[in-house]
């Protein structure tokens, strides 16, 4: 039966002692919006027929994929059935974290707003990379962990097992770890009971002027932005004028409210409390997550810390298959962009793949939610370069530039290249760490420690180059670990690399869309590897078509596309003639569609080939 | 003739043509192309309009069989008759071709020849064409085909070599093709032709030059030399997908045909069309230069395809509904299509230039103008017959023609 709490405290009047600020640090997959849609009903604030599964989940890739893109905030009202508290309606606010390793900003914004996390791990499985590492974040932040173990209904549950790994992690005693089922409901109001015993309430002074920190902004076609704050200290109230402090923009405050989980208008919101503002504005990058939020008038002179502006960290082209789609992808971005702070891009052309975009990501996983959003939800073809990260090029005039386009790579005398680094966290079962170190290894990777999480599960830490990373690491990681490694990483700066730059050319002339800034030792392989391919990839022509690899003058590797010499139909009489013209204006066609490279016509599909990662067709044959 | 037909809009019940297709009729000269729809056993490669049963029937229950055959052919000469109206002109050549002409008697394929010497007159010097299956004629029958008004014979000899012949599922033993060549001079035929392929799957080199010599040697008037087309649909399609049989490389087939061309015109042949050589302007085919010049021609038989000014228009496949049709006094037209003045001129410049003669330069765009000079510098091209403003291919060009057409078309 879900509690129905009496005198539920009205936002900007709750008094903090009786609120809790809380997150769920989880693994794609181990349950957390389960979790959360137990707790909603639990608490009464959606009732039973009107839930859906993941109700928070908003977007359908998020829905698919199971994971979280976008942080919401939810307003509970709570009264423990057990403990202190006992009876006494409290206010819980669930703060919803992205799961992925792209988004470690935004979840550091969204932990700062908490004084606990729900660490939800799945009970056959264990801990995952990400989840330890925003635990870490957590840890840093002086969060209180409750750790819980779910889906211990499932027959594969090992719940002492994972107990005790939990317990090595954080150093508590396995038998803290609670253990719920967020899909039966077992333990989940043990659960609430726990939040309101253990994370302290939000601590902020309530006579002063108004800060309240932004951990998310989403943009919404009718509303338009829609701004998540935690108010740290003193109130904000609606229809008064605020202020962003790091670009001092003034805004209307046009309604402020709560989650609940719809959004329901208060009179503001007070020290400790979450809820949302309204200004108007219809673009995120206006409202940008880390920022404080003031009033006007008398507003707080300093911003509460930890602000920072989002970063790309990987780039590629995208360029629509069909060249009259491109004013459609600049739309669709343009549309993205309005609810992706840290989408950037530019328009960029290439000689073989016409006019497209250079994108930056702020890593893997956001470029391809970000390609597959418009690939479907705008109904685009796309064909994207392989991905590249930001390299910094001193000449040795002592001139500096930074390249985000392996085409613009410098041709002068170079004296350094720097190249951005992480660090990388791969949590995996022990048997595979010959194979992960190989991986890491053979990726210009340096270890920097390795430590069992329990009998059978090691995590490593390693240095990489992000280029070495951005490609296929990740696909190679899963398939040398039979999927189940986990990966997390962070940038750490940069170092200077031995790195060069091979051009491809075909016939002479420079295929911009296929240039690469690698590693000198890894120059030959992919040199090798994109001539090979290209030659199987690309039609003869009338004329013989040398593919070399080279590094400015120097070719470092060559093949061959022989020049066709039979392009003519043995028969033509009179049942032929019909179907022979017909033919012909299917290749007219189909010559419209090739692009031209200096003179060599080449199909769109070999682009598109030649830039994928599967390398699957030429291992399987024999 | 490919077994798959083109898309297009009805043909009338009757037949009958748009006007403007008989207008200015009397100055192009008229064909018939007679489809014999029967074999023995069907070749591995081909997909042709052909079948081995003797009976079909149409769907109204009309009996097409191998025995009243001619007679249904003759009933659509006589509806040929009526669509083309008062149309004067005489026929200046007949070709009939399969399937296997010859599993007919001899006296079928004279009773077709007759119908249309009845109801439209053949020319004078008319060139009567039958191909001929090597094992199912002797000198008896090659006799009475010349008695009846036959003058040209082509025989599918395909391949001097036996392991050649049983990949392409040809039951003649090698040798025969060339005695049918002196049967037939014998029998008084003028003009012979000897088909053969190439880049047949385990062909070798010297197979094909044994092939080329053999043909020579039987002393034919004319030789067809085709490079293996492995059509969709075909046994032999199969077999190479299952890779049973090696698919062959083109670069082999540009080999072989070079070997040809070097062997035939040593032996004193001239290409007139990309695949066709003749020793002498009158061993040409004329009936193959209908097809290739815009002429008219009415194809008649299940799956035959026709052209009259302007118009093509294709049969219903089946023997059976084609006989159905007739026999309900219908024409049995599958479909049509009427052609721009765009289409005739880009049919032009694809026909034209696979031939000797090539294509007037006045027939292309500015666009293909163009390309025709580039064609010219790439060795595509001859430039005597360019500079006097005609296109006429290389050996190379020969090799590329599509590939030339598609430029020249722009």
């Amino acid at each position: 039966m879900p509690a129905t709490p009496t005198h539920v405290p009205e936002p900007s009047r709750t008094d903090p002692a009786l609120i809790r600020n809380f997150c769920i640090i989880a693994h794609i997959d181990h349950g957390k919006s389960t979790l959360a849609d137990r707790m909603l009903q639990l608490t009464g604030v959606v009732e039973q027929r009107q839930m859906r599964a993941q109700y928070l989940d908003r977007m359908d890739i998020e829905r698919e994929r199971g994971i979280t893109i976008k942080s919401q905030a939810v307003r509970l009202p709570w009264a423990p059935t057990t403990g202190d508290g006992e009876g006494t309606t409290h206010v819980l606010n669930m703060i919803d974290t992205p799961g992925h390793v792209d988004f470690t900003y935004e979840v550091s914004r969204s932990l700062a707003a908490c004084e606990g996390t729900i660490l939800l791990v799945d009970a056959a499985q264990g801990i995952e990379a990400q989840t330890l590492a925003n635990l870490y974040l957590a840890l840093e932040n002086d969060l209180t962990i409750i750790p819980v173990l779910n889906k211990i209904d499932l027959p594969a549950a090992q719940p002492e097992k994972y107990a005790a790994e939990l317990a090595h992690i954080i150093g508590c005693d396995p038998s803290e770890v609670l253990k719920v089922s967020a899909k039966t409901g077992e333990g989940v109001a043990e659960l609430l009971n726990k939040v309101v015993a253990e994370v302290p309430p939000p601590v902020g002074v309530a006579d002063a002027p108004a800060r309240a920190m932004i951990f998310d902004s989403v943009y919404d076609s009718y509303r338009g932005v829609v701004t998540y704050v935690k108010v740290v200290d003193g109130q904000l109230s609606k229809r008064e004028r605020i202020q962003m402090m790091s670009t001092g923009a003034a805004h209307e405050l046009l309604e402020i409210g709560v989650s609940s989980p719809e959004m329901t208008a208060s009179d503001g919101l007070g020290v400790g409390e979450v809820g949302y503002l309204i200004t108007g504005v219809k673009d995120v990058r206006q409202s940008k997550v880390g920022d404080t939020v003031t009033q006007l008038h008398k507003g707080a002179t300093e911003a509460l810390g930890g602000y920072k502006d989002p970063k790309p960290m990987v780039f590629s082209g995208l360029y629509p298959l069909d060249g009259s789609d491109y004013p459609e992808l600049r739309d669709a971005l343009d549309k993205l962009q309005l609810n992706d702070a840290a989408l950037v891009y530019e328009p960029e052309t290439s000689a073989a793949l016409g006019f497209g975009f250079r994108v930056g990501f702020l890593g893997l996983l956001h470029l391809d939610v970000i390609r597959e959003r418009l690939e479907r939800e705008f109904g685009l073809d796309l064909i994207a370069t392989a991905p590249n990260v930001v390299y910094r090029v001193i000449m040795e005039d002592g001139t500096e530039c930074t390249v985000t386009n392996p085409s613009e790579f410098p041709t002068g005398k170079i004296a350094e290249v720097y190249e951005p680094m992480v660090r990388a966290t791969v949590l995996a079962p022990s048997e595979f760490v010959g194979a992960i170190m190989e991986l890491c290894q053979s990726r210009r990777g340096n270890l920097l420690g390795m430590d069992y999480l329990s009998e059978d599960r090691v995590e490593l830490r390693y240095t990489l180059p992000l280029a070495e990373i951005v490609f296929d690491f990740f696909d190679q990681l899963k398939s040398k670990t039979r999927g189940y490694a986990s990966l997390d990483y962070e940038p750490t700066g940069e170092q200077t690399s031995e790195l060069v730059k091979v051009d491809i050319l075909l016939h002479g002339d420079k295929v911009d869309a296929f240039s690469a800034i690698l590693h000198k030792d890894k120059a030959y392989a992919y040199g090798v590897r994109m001539a090979g391919k290209l030659r199987e990839l690309i039609p003869r022509q009338q004329f013989e078509v040398p593919i070399q690899a080279a590094i400015g003058s120097r070719v470092i590797a060559r093949e061959t596309v022989r020049a066709i010499r039979k392009d003519v139909l043995a028969k033509c009489y009179g049942g032929d003639i019909s179907r022979k013209r017909k033919l012909l204006e299917k290749q007219k066609e189909g010559k419209k569609r090739m692009k031209m490279v200096g003179a060599v016509e080449v199909p769109q599909e070999a682009f598109i080939a030649a830039l994928s990662t599967d390398e699957g067709d030429s291992k399987g044959k024999k | 003739m490919p077994s798959v037909l083109p898309d297009g809009e009805p043909v009338p019940h009757d037949g009958s043509l748009p006007a403007p297709a008989l207008a200015g009729a009397a100055d192009r000269p008229l064909g018939f192309y007679l489809h014999v729809p029967y074999c023995a056993t069907r070749c591995g490669y081909c997909d042709f309009n052909t079948y081995t049963a003797t009976e079909l029937r149409g769907s109204g229950g009309v009996l097409a069989s191998r025995d009243n055959y001619a007679q249904t052919l003759v009933d659509e000469v006589r509806l040929a008759r009526k669509v083309l109206g008062d149309d004067p002109r005489q026929v200046e050549t007949v070709f009939v071709g399969g399937g296997t002409p010859t599993l007919l008697a001899a006296a079928d394929l004279g009773r077709m020849l007759a119908a249309i010497r009845d109801e439209f007159g053949l020319a004078d010097g008319a060139e009567i064409t039958t191909e001929a299956n090597p094992e199912s004629v002797d000198p008896a029958y090659l006799a009475q085909l010349r008695a009846s008004g036959f003058n040209r014979v082509s025989f599918g000899m395909q391949s001097a070599r036996q392991h050649v012949l049983k990949i392409l599922d040809r039951t003649h033993t090698p040798g025969r093709p060339e005695a049918c060549v002196s049967e037939a001079r014998a029998a008084g035929f003028d003009h012979v032709n000897l088909d053969l392929i190439y880049g047949t799957p385990g062909e070798s080199d010297e197979d094909w030059q044994a092939s080329l010599d053999a043909a020579i040697a039987a002393g034919p008037d004319h030789v067809s030399a085709y490079a293996l087309i492995v059509e969709e649909g075909t046994q032999l399609a199969r077999r190479i997908r299952r890779g049973e049989i090696p698919m062959t490389d083109d670069d082999v087939h540009a080999d072989r045909y070079l070997m040809a061309e070097e062997t035939l015109s040593a032996a004193g042949f001239g290409w007139y069309e990309v695949s066709n050589w003749a020793t002498s302007v009158p061993g040409r085919c004329r009936h193959n230069e209908l097809y290739w010049r815009g002429a008219d021609w009415w194809g008649a038989g299940p799956g035959a395809h026709s052209h009259v000014g302007g118009v093509r228009w294709w049969n219903v496949k089946h023997p059976g509904a084609y006989a159905q049709a007739l026999a309900e006094g219908r024409s049995p037209g599958a479909g049509r299509e009427v052609l721009s003045a765009e289409d005739r001129r880009v049919e032009r410049i694809l026909l034209e230039l696979r031939l000797a003669q090539g294509c007037p330069l006045e027939l292309l765009a500015p666009a293909g103008a163009r390309a025709a000079a580039r064609a010219v510098s790439d060795g595509l091209l001859q430039s005597e017959p360019y500079a006097e403003g005609r296109a006429v291919l290389t050996l190379r060009g020969r090799l590329l023609a599509d590939a030339v057409v598609r430029d020249l078309v722009d």
